[in-house]
């Protein structure tokens, strides 16, 4: 097995004359939390795109635990293990909260071809649900149809559903994106306990809470990495500072 | 507001109880009226499960309920003209068994679903319903053409066909028949609304995405539900081809389609029963209206723009003053 459950190598994709990847090449190691900083509109959004499947590479390679996962389907990547949650909710909204997570049940066991029992009556997937729920704290609203909920709620409900594939790595686009301070506050806590269980590469704008957080910060522009480093060394690089920091951290 | 738990009971009540007053006030003609409404039904109850719960929007429906038809008119007539049925070196025995034809007529529109469907579900949206439609047109100009079978004067079919147990002939028996078939599809669709198969359908209409990124393809799922729709529209077509005891080109047309679609827009978009109701008033307003005056399908009109426009779920969703079938 190699050391990194998640990598790219020399990552490319454009939109026309838009080079929205330039030659990415990053990793994610066990036990870490390694946060994508970048502006709006930097190609974060569309890297995540690409190493989650959906949107495929124009040159480069994804591997996942050393195997190379490029030409595989979302499905598929999903199945090897990746868990992830978008930038903009993607739920169903009609749905109730514990729908969704037991959606993620079914996923994960493989079970989505049972046509007779009812799905919210399988004790193990029940338990698995709610005990997710339980982590992000929804399990209260469990119940309720999900276009009821909050802002924040939606995004502790993609992590809730992301959490049931028990991946081996999450990879997370602005998890903390208008939740306020007191939701990212304990999103960032929450986070913080999660890298235990699997790696977590982190697409994020809110500064403390990267600086919080990651082990390892890339800074994205134009599509390309221009800086890896410690939160140390990101914060003291004139680079990153000028390209994106502006104002002095 | 009325709970739609009982709205899911009362309506397959009220249309046997109808047909047994009918009976039992010697009305023949009403309890063909209820026996054209279980059947409508049915094939719309098919098309819910790939429209409400799988948000497939198909306009070619028709197709399979053609293709049942179909199935019916050509076993039957092979059994009425004692001829065999020669397929190169396959040589098929007509029949006058309702089961034989209803196995037969569920198959075949299984296999066109699967058929129609790997390659529909390539687009979405509009195209999805213009390529669906695209076929449903190419089936009803085949059959135009094919002689063999009537082309475009259809086949009529002189004796109902046969049920051990039954006769068939008796108006109100021919309904039970019917009205059974059509309950068993309304329990199947709400056995699999509630399975983990209908949890994972309706979130792939609702979010393709998300239903992706924990594992399971969205695209087969929906396949699978318009393999299931089509088989079980194809059954109701076989049931109407033994009502009218005619087939012909019209099954297929996409005239049928839209009809489809309207009673289920009428009744409430995934609702369990909605079809039934869109049945139900249809038929009835093309007995009353069509009576009075060629143009009925202007008060269908009417009313189905009443309903888009004032009552979004239908008429169960203005009795249960709920818009879709989860809130
Ligand atoms: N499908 C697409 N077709 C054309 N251009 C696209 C497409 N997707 C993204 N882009 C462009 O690529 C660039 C990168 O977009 P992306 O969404 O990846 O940015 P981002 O870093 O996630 O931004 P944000 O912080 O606002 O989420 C943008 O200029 C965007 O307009
Ligand atoms: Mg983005």
């Amino acid at each position: 097995m190699s050391e990194h459950l998640l990598e790219t190598r020399g990552l490319c994709k454009s939109f026309g004359a838009l080079k929205a990847t330039d030659n990415v090449s990053i990793s994610l190691k066990p036990g870490e939390i390694h946060a994508i900083i970048g502006p709006n509109g930097a190609g974060k959004s569309t890297l995540i795109a690409q190493i989650c499947g959906g949107l495929a590479p124009d040159a480069g390679q994804i591997l996942m635990q050393g195997r190379d996962v490029t030409s595989l389907t979302t499905q598929a990547r999903a199945q090897a293990g990746l868990g992830r949650t978008f930038q903009v909710s993607a739920l169903a909204m009609e749905d109730t909260v514990l729908e969704n997570v037991l959606l993620g049940t079914l996923g994960a066991s493989g079970h989505a071809w049972r046509f007779w029992k009812n799905a919210s009556n399988v004790r193990d997937r029940l338990d698995q649900a709610m005990a997710a729920l339980e982590r992000v704290g929804l399990e209260k609203v469990c119940d309720q149809q999900t276009a009821t909920l909050s802002h924040g709620q939606r995004r502790q409900l993609e992590v809730a559903v992301a959490l049931t594939l028990e991946p081996s790595a999450f990879v997370m686009d602005e998890p903390m994106a208008g939740l306020g301070a007191e939701g990212t506050k304990k999103m960032t806590e929450f986070l913080d306990g999660l890298r235990d269980q699997a790696p977590i590469l982190l697409v994020e704008h809110d500064m403390d809470a990267v600086f919080a957080l990651a082990d390892r910060i890339s800074v994205l522009v134009y599509g390309q990495i221009i800086a890896t480093g410690s939160v140390a060394d990101i914060r003291a690089s004139a680079t990153v500072r000028d390209a994106y920091l502006g104002d002095p951290a | 507001m009325i709970p739609e738990r009982f709205i899911t009971f009362a309506v397959p009540a009220g249309l046997f109880i109808i047909a047994i007053l009918a009976f039992w006030t010697d009305e023949p003609f009403t309890i063909t009226l209820t026996t054209r409404v279980a059947i409508l039904g049915l094939a719309a109850v098919g098309l819910n499960i790939a429209l409400g719960i799988g948000g497939l929007v198909s306009l070619g429906h028709a197709a399979f309920f053609g293709l049942g038809g179909y199935a019916m008119g050509i076993l039957a007539y092979h059994a009425q003209t004692y001829s065999p049925l020669t397929l190169g070196p396959l040589v098929i025995e007509g029949t006058k068994s309702m089961p034989v034809i209803w196995i037969v007529a569920v198959v075949t529109s299984a296999l066109a679903a699967l058929a129609i469907g790997v390659l529909s579900l390539r687009t979405s949206g509009v195209y999805f319903i213009m390529i669906t439609l695209a076929f449903g047109q190419m089936l009803y100009y085949f059959s135009v053409s094919w002689s063999a079978y009537g082309g475009e004067d259809g086949l009529s079919i002189y004796l109902r066909n046969e049920f051990p147990g039954i006769n068939t002939l008796v108006p109100i028996q021919f309904f039970g028949l019917c009205f059974v078939l059509l309950c068993l599809a309304l329990v199947l669709q709400a056995r699999l609304r509630g399975s983990s198969f209908g949890l994972a359908l309706n979130a792939a209409r609702q979010a393709p995405a998300r239903v992706e990124t924990v594992g399971l393809n969205p695209v087969r799922l929906k396949l699978l539900a318009f393999v299931i729709s089509g088989a079980i529209t194809g059954l109701a077509g076989a049931l109407y081809a033994d009502l009218n005891r005619f087939v012909s080109p019209s099954m297929f047309s996409w005239h049928l389609s839209g009809e489809l679609i309207v009673l289920i827009i009428i009744g409430g978009v995934g609702r369990l029963v909605g079809p039934v109701i869109g049945a139900a008033l249809f038929v009835a307003l093309e007995h009353w209206l069509g009576g009075l005056t060629e143009y009925w399908h202007i008060g269908l009109g009417a009313i189905l723009l009443g309903i888009v426009l004032f009552s979004r779920g239908g008429v169960i969703g203005f009795l249960t003053g709920k818009a879709g079938p989860n809130v």
